[in-house]
């Protein structure tokens, strides 16, 4: 039998715990999901050198103690109607029902093509700070944390904490950028705090605005990274690359449910009202996967989902100023880490795009939409589904994405076959 | 300046191999296509290669058609693969038909062998236990169709065609056709819209079956040959208003293609009740398969026409329309002999094979 929750919220970073806590808090019945194996999502991902900080703790806690949370990590959402979601957790097919879907699934980080970016040696900023924070080794190894946004500190902070040497950070944005996005900070003074506190773990890192790579060099591994700084271009000696271009919302699940998404810049986010309910009325949404905003709007948004959900309007409502405060930090971030034209250019016809297909620049240069392009190339067509190859793609100007379809993750064929979902006709 | 010898309307597999053949006879072609060369049916087709045996006309046509893509082999843009059909017999009632299978083929010029339930193991160890045998047809391969119809049209340019692709047809015109945004062309016309026929021949009866399919993760060797069960053709030949059959595919790349289902739905919604009941038939015949990841599901729509057969020939009473259209689950194999029924049709050739079982004419009768 299919068990059923009032609250469903998949999600467990900032946006989804506070959603399942506020929910609970008036009694709900609440699912917490998550791909991953321990709670906190991006930011308050489990570090195995260092304790959880004290906001992510209060956090765990208070959905921990709340015998009416279910929580479901190691879970990932196949397949979804407005009723239920099918999962796989531990190779095992499950059905759940809902009342009310919180999204809170978050963003990825956006990685562009560039010569050389498939080395090994070569990660994302964020997933080289996932895979650190796991245990991963990395005392001593030489590191150049290159890319766009506060993402880059953060990860350099976590590469240093475990013993990395930082070679370089190379910030895309211009000085003049930074110093206009570093004025505006006082408006958020965690943040603020927080920016004072990793540009102080950072000292004596040589730090560069205005740099981009252009290109990583090495032949069975990365060996050298050649940067441009300014005008100039320097080669930087490296035994790791730690790159990304800025965040992406997930906001593949709410196109499956059929939610309207917004766009400004290449890449849809879910549109939703001042309750945080996205176009379909019992499907709501809340964090990055509204529009890059970062840690504290995740927060203030899963918690008036959590309220709306359940029906608490008033507890909902008395959160909504602080939301339009955090949420302004959203607009700081897209104006003042706007992508250097250059960035879009760097790939040359030999630069692969698609890595699950290994289908390069060239090859997709004909094409004018991303279903012609795969239909005749491949690209798109790997275990990634076009995660990866069709953001970028977006990024670079050359077409959207096409819709999802089930399975959003790759699912064992027995989880595809379960027979609860979607056994009631519609 | 836009007036042309043949304007095919429809850019996939049928429409593409219409205007290949008819710009390498000399030609002028027109080539109106509004979504990406071969983005219809032929996108969400299996490229199976496969004789069928059930339909005296579809076996002649089916295999006129195999051989002829015998020619494209070794064309890198076919992902050409002979992998071979063996098409499974459940019990020995199923494995007792083969017989007669095998010399309705043979007559054909299709080889088949039989072969027994030890031997059967021994071709594919992941089927399950307790099936009776099977037949092997050694010679069979499958393509990878969205390529080659682009390839077909590519070369079709070369020779005289013009391409306009993101337009559509809006209207026959009677003496050509109208695009959307009011452009005329004219000229004979060929319709190969598949599953879009009845919007502009509205009196040649079609509808859309659709089909599901899943594809998995590499798994390379998994299973070997494209592999069916006996009972297959009930399926595409029934008419049950929904039906599964065990149809399991090695792509050249190690992954595993999975079908069959048959619904009368012109949506391309993808219905997880229909997976389950494909799954769940495939899992009969291949346990193990249930722990293969999945990559992906998706749909295609099968332009069916009342008696199962394609639409080759001139539209009854219209002048200058012809027709190449209807091929149900079948079209990727059979889309290189319709091309040649029609053209020849057109110039006033013979042909190969009868032309009578296709001609749209049917219909009034
Ligand atoms: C790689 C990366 C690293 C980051 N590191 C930092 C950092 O160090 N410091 C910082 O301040 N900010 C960081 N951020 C920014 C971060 O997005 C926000 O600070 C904050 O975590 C946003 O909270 P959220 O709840 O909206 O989403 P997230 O924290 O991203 O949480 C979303 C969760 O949803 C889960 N999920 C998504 N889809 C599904 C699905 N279909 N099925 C199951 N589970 C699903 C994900 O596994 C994830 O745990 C990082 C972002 C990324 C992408
Ligand atoms: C799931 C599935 C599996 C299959 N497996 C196999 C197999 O293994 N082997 C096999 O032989 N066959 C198979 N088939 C059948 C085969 O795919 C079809 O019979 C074949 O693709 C039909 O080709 P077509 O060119 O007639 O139609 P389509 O490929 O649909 O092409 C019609 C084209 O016409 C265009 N069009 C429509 N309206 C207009 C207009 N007004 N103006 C201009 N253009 C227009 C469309 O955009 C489209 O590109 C399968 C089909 C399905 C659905």
């Amino acid at each position: 039998m299919a068990e059923h929750y009032d609250v469903l919220v998949v999600g467990a970073g900032p946006a989804g715990l506070a959603a399942a806590d506020a929910a609970a808090g008036h009694g709900a019945r609440v699912g917490l999901l998550d791909a991953q194996a321990t709670l906190g999502g991006q930011v308050w991902r489990r570090d195995v050198r260092a304790e959880a900080p004290r906001m992510a703790r209060h956090a765990f806690h208070a959905v921990e103690r709340r015998t009416n949370i279910a929580r479901f990590t190691q879970t990932q959402i196949v397949a979804a109607t407005d009723k239920e979601l099918l999962v796989e957790q531990a190779a095992q097919a499950r059905t759940l029902r809902y009342d009310k879907l919180v999204l809170a699934c978050g963003a990825r980080e956006l990685l562009l093509p560039f010569p050389g970016w498939t080395l090994p040696g070569v990660f994302g900023a964020g997933g080289a700070q996932a895979l650190i924070k796991q245990g991963w080794p990395i005392a001593g190894k030489r590191v150049v944390i290159a890319g766009s946004g506060p993402l880059l500190l953060a990860v350099a902070a976590t590469l240093r904490k475990h013993g990395a040497s930082i070679a370089a950070i190379c910030e895309q944005a211009s000085a003049k950028q930074l110093a206009a996005f570093a004025g505006a900070l006082w408006r958020w003074p965690q943040k603020a705090a927080q920016a004072l506190v990793l540009r102080a773990t950072l000292t004596g890192v040589p730090y560069h605005a205005a740099a981009f790579v252009r290109a990583a060099h090495g032949d069975a591994r990365l060996r050298s990274v050649e940067v441009q700084i300014g005008e100039n271009l320097v080669r930087i000696e490296c035994d790791h690359l730690a790159v990304g271009y800025g965040l992406v919302p997930n906001v593949e699940l709410a196109q499956l449910l059929g939610c309207a998404l917004t766009r400004n810049g290449s890449h849809p986010h879910v549109e939703v009202d001042d309750d945080q309910r996205t176009s379909i009325a019992n499907v709501y949404a809340a964090g990055e996967v509204c529009g890059i905003g970062g840690r504290d709007s995740a927060r203030i948004e899963g918690a008036i989902a959590g309220h709306a959900a359940v029906g608490a309007t008033q507890a909902a409502q008395a959160l909504r100023s602080a939301q339009r405060h955090a949420r302004r930090f959203s607009a700081l971030l897209e104006t003042r880490f706007t992508l250097d034209a250059r960035i879009r250019e760097l790939a040359t016809d030999d630069t692969i795009v698609c890595r699950c297909e290994d289908v390069t620049w060239s090859a997709l240069r004909d094409f004018g939409d991303a279903r012609a392009a795969k239909l005749q190339t491949r690209c798109g067509m790997g275990a990634c589904q076009g995660r990866i190859c069709g953001t970028a793609l977006a990024e670079l100007g050359r077409f959207p994405r096409g819709g999802p379809r089930p399975p959003i993750f790759p699912a064992r064929l027995a989880t595809l076959a379960e027979a609860d979902f979607a056994s009631t006709p519609n | 300046m836009n007036t042309f010898d043949l304007i095919v309307v429809g850019a996939g597999i049928v429409g593409a191999a219409c205007a290949d053949l008819a710009a390498a006879e000399g030609l002028r072609v027109a080539i109106v296509e509004p979504g990406p060369v071969g983005g219809g049916a032929t996108a969400a087709s299996m490229g199976h290669l496969v004789v069928m045996d059930d339909d005296p006309a579809e076996l002649a046509l089916s295999r006129h058609s195999q051989q002829m893509w015998e020619a494209y082999a070794q064309l890198p843009e076919a992902e050409f693969s002979r992998c071979g059909t063996l098409w499974v017999a459940r019990d020995e009632r199923e494995y007792a038909g083969i017989a007669a299978k095998i010399a309705r083929l043979a007559q054909a010029g299709v080889v088949a062998e039989a072969v027994d339930a030890k031997a059967l193991y021994e071709l594919e160890p992941e089927l399950a236990r307790g099936l009776a045998g099977g037949m092997l047809v050694a010679a069979e391969a499958v393509v990878y169709p969205p390529r080659v119809a682009e390839f077909l049209v590519k070369r079709a340019t070369t020779r005289n065609t013009q391409l306009h692709l993101g337009r559509r047809v809006h209207a026959l015109s009677g003496d050509g056709v109208v695009l959307d945004g009011g452009t005329r062309l004219s000229g004979p016309v060929l319709v190969a819209t598949g599953c879009a026929l009845p919007e502009l021949l509205p009196m040649l009866p079609l509808r859309a079956r659709k089909g599901h399919l899943v594809i998995t993760d590499r798994y390379p060797a998994f299973v070997r040959h494209q592999l069916l069960e006996l009972g297959y053709a009930d399926s595409a030949h029934g008419n049950a208003p929904t039906s599964v059959a065990f149809n399991v595919q090695p792509r050249p790349t190690g992954q595993v293609l999975i079908g069959s289902s048959r619904e009368f739905d012109s949506s391309s919604e993808v219905s997880m009740t229909i997976v389950r009941r494909m799954l769940e038939r495939a899992f009969a015949f291949l346990p193990r398969l249930c722990d293969l990841q999945a990559l992906r599901i998706w749909t295609g729509l099968r332009p069916t026409t009342p008696d199962g057969r394609p639409y080759l020939g001139a539209v009854p009473g219209l002048r200058d329309v012809w027709v190449a259209a209807g091929h149900e689950g079948l079209g990727i194999t059979t889309a290189l002999a319709s091309a040649h029924l029609v053209i020849d049709q057109l110039l006033g050739r013979r042909s190969a094979i009868d032309p009578a079982p296709y001609l749209p004419s049917r219909v009034r009768a």
